[in-house]
């Protein structure tokens, strides 16, 4: 499948800031199920600062953007060509080990009823099991956007049962990990159709270690793997050390004028 | 119990002749009447009130400004001893390193089954975020302070690692000036070898991990929490000593491809960091978010060759208290040789035998925290109550992977002034290791001394004080 994406972040700024500094993970991966035809992040009056690949085999761009500013504009444009791997990360090179992602984080720490959650699955092998426990978080987490926040636990999340696609994230990777399994947060984006709300289009899903396979995905805001639909950008420990885009603005008046974010995404199936 | 005496090699103080490091030292003290010594140690506080060295105790609600304690009469090892603890300590530097760097790369000594892997990848230590990234020269603690007891003339044991940012080094420098300033001719009768060009090779040991895109002559700085911090002392004693700028995270901005410093010049460019603040704070960009004293953007800077962090971001995981038990193991595995060093025998609470046992004789054992540090959390069995035994027991059951045990020491004794006149009290050493392009060793260390009879706790913050070291040259 041939996606395109056009993703555009907005920060505004009440009073104008001296400056910002940004650290992007912006770049589709490299691996088998999916190919980049072209890929351009632009910064209004950014600088670009250093550029590596991590040990999670991410693409990481550093940004300064001096001031002052009243506005930030971060435009990500790009066409993948995609196909379907039943979720299978294959040919992606990275350093970290799996077992370092057994560790938590405040966002995806144990609960009871996570452990609870975790415990009630059942599966002969490792596979199945990752299927259960992604099947038993779209169970128990409903699909409702506004429910909850950005620094919602996984734990308040399954309490609340309700959420996004990032607090079933963190409900999974928080399931896996007490049935030790290496588990992680994926940042991507998604092709949901045509008549889907634009927002939808940035998402967020798992990726579980499974022992004779690597490391799989599970979307449990679908109910599936991810497939040719999906673009994977980066992962991390949780949504935090995954996002798309870290920052901060310098400067007094960032301290105490008053910040807004606006962002769009659309996903396209391209015409071939 | 019996211990070793440094100065008389009997069991507590009990030889008559001083072993010949010690030789001159019995003439001094001879010549040294009371009044002359109460004098002295009057000198020396005043001095160190006067240049400010004092040390805030955590916890203890007390003076922020509390001196830590100088004793006069130094501590001191013969050249032969020195060697044999230097081949060590380097042998030891050089495999804490080694292991770093593969424990952030391919992982051999995992694979090898030589260490558990939760161990290591899952420490709160172990960074992610520098996984498959070498530092140059590929170091990642730059500054080792091993901590070392002795138990008999030929018994070292290493008590810890310390491979983030060791502290005291400043005692180390500042009681051998003291030493020199109250007793001249102390100098001038024994064969002391030098500490002060420890700055200047630390100096040295900083621009030799340059970064790859440094062109020129690297400028490094000394990066402080702030005036709050207990060892802020030492940062601008070292800021000082080796020329270099003292700076907070405020100062340093991140531009581009490189971190500057604001000067009255304009921006400069900083090459190398030597930090002293933990790796959670130097930058919310990458690790936590609320840190008001790091540099944001500092990591994609260090990651992508534009400016050295020492010690590197991630270094700890090589210096708790549970990986302790495998730096024998590092030895063997990555330099191919026997540890010239020991380890303590210590036991893991997290592995049910070991709990067992140490559960079983509490009362015998030392047991400390895993992420513990400065002798905060731990329990002293011998000399503990039956009360204290048990909390700390219902401690350890709740869990026990987060403690370890080992027996207690005897550590060795220095003569030390107290109220009466001379005692034995009991020391340990931390000398500082300097790894860049080379490995360095300044002959000397930070002798600490529980001041309390009978005490075995040496640390500042549990009424420990300082002695000079010195190294007689052969």
């Amino acid at each position: 499948m041939r996606l395109s994406v056009d993703h555009v972040t907005r920060y505004r700024f009440d009073r104008p800031v001296r400056g910002a500094v940004q650290s992007h993970r912006l770049m589709p991966s490299e691996c088998h199920s999916q190919r980049v035809l072209d890929w351009q992040v632009e910064v209004t009056g950014g600088i670009r600062g250093g550029r590596f690949r991590d040990g999670a085999g991410d693409r990481i761009q550093g940004w300064t953007i001096p001031g002052p500013l009243a506005e930030i504009v971060v435009t990500v444009q790009g066409t993948v060509e995609t196909v379907d791997l039943a979720g299978v990360l294959r040919g992606h090179r990275e350093t970290v080990v799996p077992d370092a992602y057994l560790r938590d984080t405040p966002l995806t720490a144990a609960s009871v009823a996570l452990a609870d959650l975790a415990a009630a699955a059942q599966g002969g092998d490792m596979l199945s099991l990752a299927h259960a426990l992604s099947g038993a978080v779209t169970a128990a987490i409903a699909y409702v956007p506004g429910a909850t926040e950005a620094q919602t636990t996984a734990a308040e999340a399954l309490a609340k049962g309700e959420g996004v696609c990032q607090d079933q994230a963190h409900a999974l990777i928080a399931c896996a990990r007490l049935r030790a399994i290496p588990a992680r947060y994926v940042s991507g984006y998604l092709f949901a159709g045509s008549t889907s709300p634009p927002q939808q289009a940035a998402h967020a899903w798992a990726e579980l270690h499974v022992a004779g396979l690597g490391w799989v995905g599970f979307d449990p805001a679908n109910a599936c793997c991810p497939d040719a639909r999906y673009i994977r950008i980066g992962s991390g420990f949780d949504a935090q050390d995954a996002a798309f885009i870290r920052g901060v603005a310098r400067g007094a008046a960032a301290a105490e004028g008053g910040e807004s974010l606006e962002v769009a995404v659309a996903v396209h199936a391209a015409e071939q | 119990m019996g211990y070793f005496d440094e100065m008389n090699g009997g069991a507590n103080g009990g030889g008559s002749n001083a072993r010949p490091p010690y030789a001159r030292l019995g003439d001094w003290l001879q010549s040294m009447p009371a009044e002359l010594r109460s004098l002295k140690q009057a000198e020396a506080e005043a001095l160190f009130r006067r240049i400010g060295i004092t040390f805030a105790v955590y916890g203890e609600g007390g003076d922020p400004d509390r001196l830590i304690p100088f004793d006069m009469f130094p501590r001191v090892f013969s050249g032969a001893e020195w060697a044999r603890l230097e081949r060590g300590i380097k042998q030891r530097a050089r495999a804490l390193n080694a292991f770093l760097v593969d424990v952030y790369g391919r992982g051999e000594i995992v694979r090898a089954g030589r260490i558990p892997a939760r161990l290591v990848y899952q420490n709160e230590a172990y960074e992610k975020a520098v996984a498959g990234f070498v530092p140059p020269k590929g170091v990642y603690s730059h500054i080792v302070g091993i901590d070392i007891v002795r138990t008999g003339p030929d018994e070292f044991f290493v008590l810890e690692d310390n491979c983030r940012t060791p502290s005291g080094v400043s005692y180390m420098l500042e009681s051998r000036e003291m030493m020199m300033r109250m007793f001249p001719s102390l100098f001038r009768e024994n064969r002391i070898q030098p500490v002060d060009i420890y700055p200047d090779k630390l100096r040295r040991t900083l621009t030799s991990v340059a970064p790859q895109k440094c062109n020129g002559a690297p400028t490094v700085v000394i990066l402080t929490p702030g005036h709050f911090n207990s060892a802020y002392y030492e940062h601008s004693f070292l800021a000082d000593l080796m020329g270099v700028e003292l700076v907070e995270g405020q100062d340093l901005f991140v531009d581009g491809e490189f971190v500057y410093m604001r000067t009255t010049e304009g921006p400069k460019r900083v090459d190398v960091i030597y930090r002293r603040i933990d790796d959670a704070f130097l930058d919310p960009l990458c690790f936590r978010p609320d840190s008001m004293l790091g540099v944001p953007g500092l990591m994609d800077v260090y990651r992508s060759g534009g400016v050295t962090i020492c010690s590197a971001p991630g270094a700890g995981v090589a210096d708790d208290k549970a990986v302790y038990t495998y730096v024998p193991e590092m030895v063997r595995f990555y330099l191919g040789e026997e540890p010239i060093l020991q380890n303590v025998p210590t036991w893991q609470c997290g592995k049910p035998d070991d709990l067992g046992h140490v559960l079983a004789n509490l009362a015998e054992l030392v047991v400390k925290e895993v992420h513990g540090s400065g002798g905060y959390g731990m329990l002293v069995g011998p000399k503990s109550t039956a009360e204290q035994i048990e909390a700390f027991r219902a401690k350890i059951s709740a869990n026990p992977a987060n403690y370890i045990a080992q027996p207690t020491l005897s550590l060795s004794t220095v003569p030390t002034f107290v109220e009466e006149g001379v005692a034995p009290r009991h020391v340990d050493l931390r000398p500082y290791c300097l790894v860049g392009e080379t490995i360095e060793l300044v002959p000397g260390g930070l002798t600490r001394v529980a001041l309390r009879e009978g005490s075995l706790v040496v640390n500042s913050s549990q009424g420990g004080g300082v002695k000079d070291t010195w190294v007689l040259a052969e």
